[in-house]
């Protein structure tokens, strides 16, 4: 039997550029900026990688297709270089490309590197999805909001949630990302919201206002890993290690079959049981410090605060309410503003997220530092409720 | 004996007040207002007289198990000049490839003359249906009498040589060019002559010496026609040819004008199916009059049959699904009178790939899905192996129609964002009560309309347009089910 993941991998350094409509920057610039980072933390030489993986979701408007963009951008030493896609769970993909490499033992030390240059279209909000030659022709005309706030009518309708209630603590989801934002530097969204704010914003798709939505943000992450045994001979120590990394997707039951009720995500449920075995997590709601979650909508945030075994199932409304999920509550969560306000540069999330967890596991995290923290978990999540990608990542402090 | 055996109806729910094209215009003519009594039919955006006829094919076909072997399409606004429309209606009907069809157009007679020659050619071939679809989606540019006299809609009949509710007696064409109107290729509007000339010399002139010839040709009187159905100016059409050729004055059908307009060549069999619908009795005898570079005339008998037919929907049950429109606007943007902003998301490049529908025309075209033979599940669309995950039986899936089931909706949302010519977008999930399921675009709603499990139907619709190439594309979207229509099965 497979024996995972769990301390096999360690990070040895860690880069994300300033997230925002970087009006200055293309795709290059940002990949740039987050690799120097993390080459600058992990004090390695480009030499001393051995291979490289490389995230992007839109690349028809960003850095195009392949490995080249990062080979070339970075003037890598003539390595491997691979492009993913797996829709928004990209970066997470990048990211256990490299992670799996080094377990096999077949590289020493391995880059990971998310980008997505999204304020290139001309407007605002993310550019349509191309769906394929045949979907295109049947299925629904939507937006991401649209598709995503399909789960809060549902969600309403079985939990017997009023209308009012549901938007509010939607509300109270956004007004805790941006009071987490606004400490964050590198964050696309740094002020501060107001519930009624939130709930009186224009509409963009019912029920979901302006603040529901996550910000639409150009931006590069960067990941470097190898052994702990390596990392140790290269003078670090206090590592952040790998704990769990697991992927779950769609196989068109919930789109297709007459069983999933459209308030939940299937592939969550999965990924995080399976992620908790992984690391040996019995009750993940005490033992897991924090969170970084696929927030790229508010109703998001909130369903899959119970798919991963925070919220006991009708139950998120009430722990968002009462403040459970804020930086001072008992499970923080979108600690560095989320997707809602770091940003949202597609291909670039997942490992975004473990940067977050990463500087805060290591005491960086400057005044959004939490205290002692053990184990960090992101959650990254491609695709629509009813066919997508969920990627899961521990992290957590060695032993 | 020959005649019309089924018959069915669709006008588009949405109805344009006058009052809104008479308020938009009346700054430069204000005798507009006063014409300005009543309303008329208008597609929705993703209308048309593709759309239309598919839903009054369904709703002539209800309960009707032997499929027509052959259809006319007839119409002035077909959205293909080369590619055959009557195919899109075979497919979405799912009528089977041994279907004959033909598209019939080019005047304003186009509707009667597909029914005299399906009547015609079904005379003496028992066993055999041939259904007739009468289809307008009519243009008109804006501040033109014709936005105020025109209707969109659709009717089907269906013909064979046996037991029919109307006998067909027989038929009488001549053939003058006459042009009270022309539409030149590549030109969308109509470009009319003196209303005064047309009446006088047309209407008056023509179709009495149309009607002459077809009560002498079948050893009529006059007085022995007891329903004159002829559309035409504004209505009054039917009337004037009654006077001229001596039939009753109450004769003459007025129906629809004020409630549909004038459905173009789709019209007769409009006014038709809507005097079948209650006017006409048994043993009355009916005259049908097609006016356009001559004239077509029909004659029939009712026969006793048509007391105990039960009609679908109808022509009556379209026009009570009724949804009030009072923005011109919308009515200029539907139609592309107007040039309007689309935004940058409308630009998205919607080139089909001809390969790719032809594969799958089942599911897009006709809804075709499949069903495991292994598990009984229903799904679409359909792959080889089972999507149940307790069975994911491989090859086992047999083709499985999810046009007529109805469904409920499971989830749904209305999207400003996403590019639509009727925001918000509304789409959502919905659960087939037979089973399956999928994300389906909603249409004819209006905002805060819908809500979870709320019941719904299938209906035939554009999908999207590809206007850089001028290509439409066609699927099947959810309309809510309504008290209004589909009163129940015959």
């Amino acid at each position: 039997m497979a024996s995972g993941i769990k301390d096999k991998v360690a990070i040895l350094g860690m880069g994300c550029c300033k997230f925002g409509e970087r009006w200055e920057s293309g795709p290059e610039e940002l990949m740039v900026e987050a690799y120097r980072e993390a080459m600058t933390d992990a004090g390695i030489e480009p030499e001393q990688i051995d291979a490289a993986w490389f995230s992007t979701h839109l690349d028809t408007i960003g850095s195009g297709k392949g490995g080249l963009p990062l080979s070339i951008a970075l003037r890598l030493p003539n390595i491997g270089v691979t492009r993913v896609e797996n829709f928004c769970a990209s970066g997470t993909e990048a990211f256990r490309g490299a992670v799996y490499a080094v377990a096999s033992g077949a590289c020493d030390i391995a880059l990971a590197v998310g980008v997505e240059k999204l304020k290139d279209t001309g407007f605002g909000g993310l550019p349509p999805t191309d769906t394929g030659l045949f979907t295109s022709q049947w299925v629904a005309t939507g937006s991401a909001p649209g598709n995503f706030a399909q789960l809060a009518a549902a969600y309403r309708t079985k939990h017997g949630v009023d209308k009012d209630d549901l938007k509010r603590a939607m509300a109270h989801i956004s007004v805790k990302s941006h009071t987490n934002g606004a400490k964050n530097p590198k964050a696309h969204l740094r002020k501060v919201i107001t519930e009624e704010q939130a709930i009186n914003a224009p509409m963009i798709a019912e029920p979901l206002g302006l603040f529901d939505c996550c910000g639409v943000s150009d931006g590069a992450a960067a990941a470097i890993v190898c052994s702990p045994e390596l990392a140790r001979k290269l003078g670090k120590r206090d590592l952040v290690m790998v704990k769990a990394l697991q992927l779950a997707l769609s196989n068109g039951s919930e789109a297709s079959y007459n069983d999933w009720d459209s308030t939940h995500f299937h592939t969550t449920r999965i990924a995080a049981t399976r992620a908790y075995n992984e690391a040996g997590i019995k009750s993940p709601r005490e033992e897991v410090s924090m969170f970084e979650v696929h927030d790229c909508f508010s109703i998001t945030e909130l369903v899959t605060m119970e798919d991963l075994f925070i919220s006991e199932e009708g139950r998120a409304v009430h722990d968002v309410l009462d403040g459970v999920y804020d930086a001072d509550g008992a499970v923080p969560c979108q600690i560095d503003g989320g997707l809602k306000c770091f940003g949202h540069p597609i291909g670039a999330s997942g490992i975004r997220m473990l940067y977050e967890m990463y500087l805060q596991l290591q005491g960086r995290a400057g005044e959004r530092q939490l205290p002692d923290p053990k184990l960090g978990m992101t959650h990254n999540l491609g695709g629509q409720p009813q066919q997508n990608v969920a990627a899961i990542c521990i992290v957590g402090a060695e032993g | 004996m020959a005649g019309i055996t089924a018959f069915g109806g669709y006008v588009p729910r949405l109805r344009l007040e006058h009052k809104a094209i008479a308020d938009a215009h009346s700054w430069y003519d204000p005798s507009v207002a006063k014409r300005a009594k009543a309303e008329r039919s208008m597609c929705n955006w993703d209308e048309d007289s593709i759309t239309m006829a598919v839903e009054a094919a369904r709703d002539c076909l209800q309960g009707i198990n032997s499929a027509p072997t052959s259809l006319y399409l007839a119409s002035t606004s077909l959205p293909f000049s080369d590619r055959q429309n009557a195919g899109i209606v075979v497919e979405a009907l799912h009528l089977g490839e041994a279907t004959a069809v033909m598209d019939v157009t080019a005047s304003q007679r186009a509707g009667t003359s597909a029914l005299m020659q399906a009547l015609d050619a079904a005379t003496g071939t028992p066993g055999s249906q041939r259904l007739v679809i009468g289809s307008e989606h009519r243009k008109s540019r804006a501040g033109s009498p014709q936005e105020l006299n025109f209707g969109d809609g659709a009717c089907a009949l269906l013909v064979a040589d046996q037991n029919p509710l109307l006998e067909y007696i027989g038929g009488h064409a001549i053939t003058v060019d006459f042009v009270d109107h022309f539409r030149a290729e590549h030109e969308d509007y109509d470009y009319p002559w003196e209303d005064r000339w047309i009446r006088d010399e047309g209407y008056a002139g023509i179709a009495p010496r149309a009607v002459q010839g077809a009560l002498e040709k079948h050893g009529l009187r006059a007085d022995q026609i007891d329903h004159l159905i002829m559309p035409g100016l504004a209505g009054k059409a039917a009337g004037l040819v009654a006077k001229k050729s001596g039939i009753a004055a109450e004769a003459a059908y007025t129906g629809l004008h004020t409630e549909c307009g004038d459905t173009g060549s789709a019209h007769a069999l409009v006014m038709l199916a809507h005097a079948l619908e209650g006017a006409v009795k048994p043993g009355e005898r009916v005259m049908v009059v097609g006016f356009g570079q001559g004239c077509d005339v029909l004659l029939f008998k009712a026969t006793p049959a048509l007391a105990s037919y039960r009609p679908g929907t109808g022509i009556r049950g379209a026009l009570a699904n009724r949804q009030a429109e009072t923005s011109y606007q919308k009515f200029l943007t539907f139609n592309d009178t107007v040039e309007w902003e689309k935004g940058m998301r409308g630009e998205r490049d919607n080139r089909t790939a001809l390969t790719v529908l032809y594969r799958k025309r089942g599911m897009l075209l006709g809804l075709v899905g499949g069903r495991c033979t292994a598990c009984g599940t229903p799904q679409i669309p359909q792959g080889d192996i089972c999507v149940n995950p307790e069975c994911h039986a491989d090859s086992q899936l047999e083709p499985y129609n999810f046009r007529e089931e109805r469904a409920k909706i499971l989830s749904w949302s209305a999207d400003y964002l996403t590019f639509t010519k009727s925001p918000p977008s509304h789409y959502g999930m919905i659960t087939f009560d037979n089973g399956g399921r999928f994300m389906t675009d909603f249409t004819d709603v209006e905002p805060g309309e819908i809500e979870v499990g709320d019941p719904v139907r299938m209906v035939f619709r554009i999908k999207a347009f590809d206007t850089q190439r001028g290509f439409v594309r066609y699927f099947w979207k959810a309309v809510p089910v309504r008290d209004t229509q589909d009163s129940g099965e015959r």
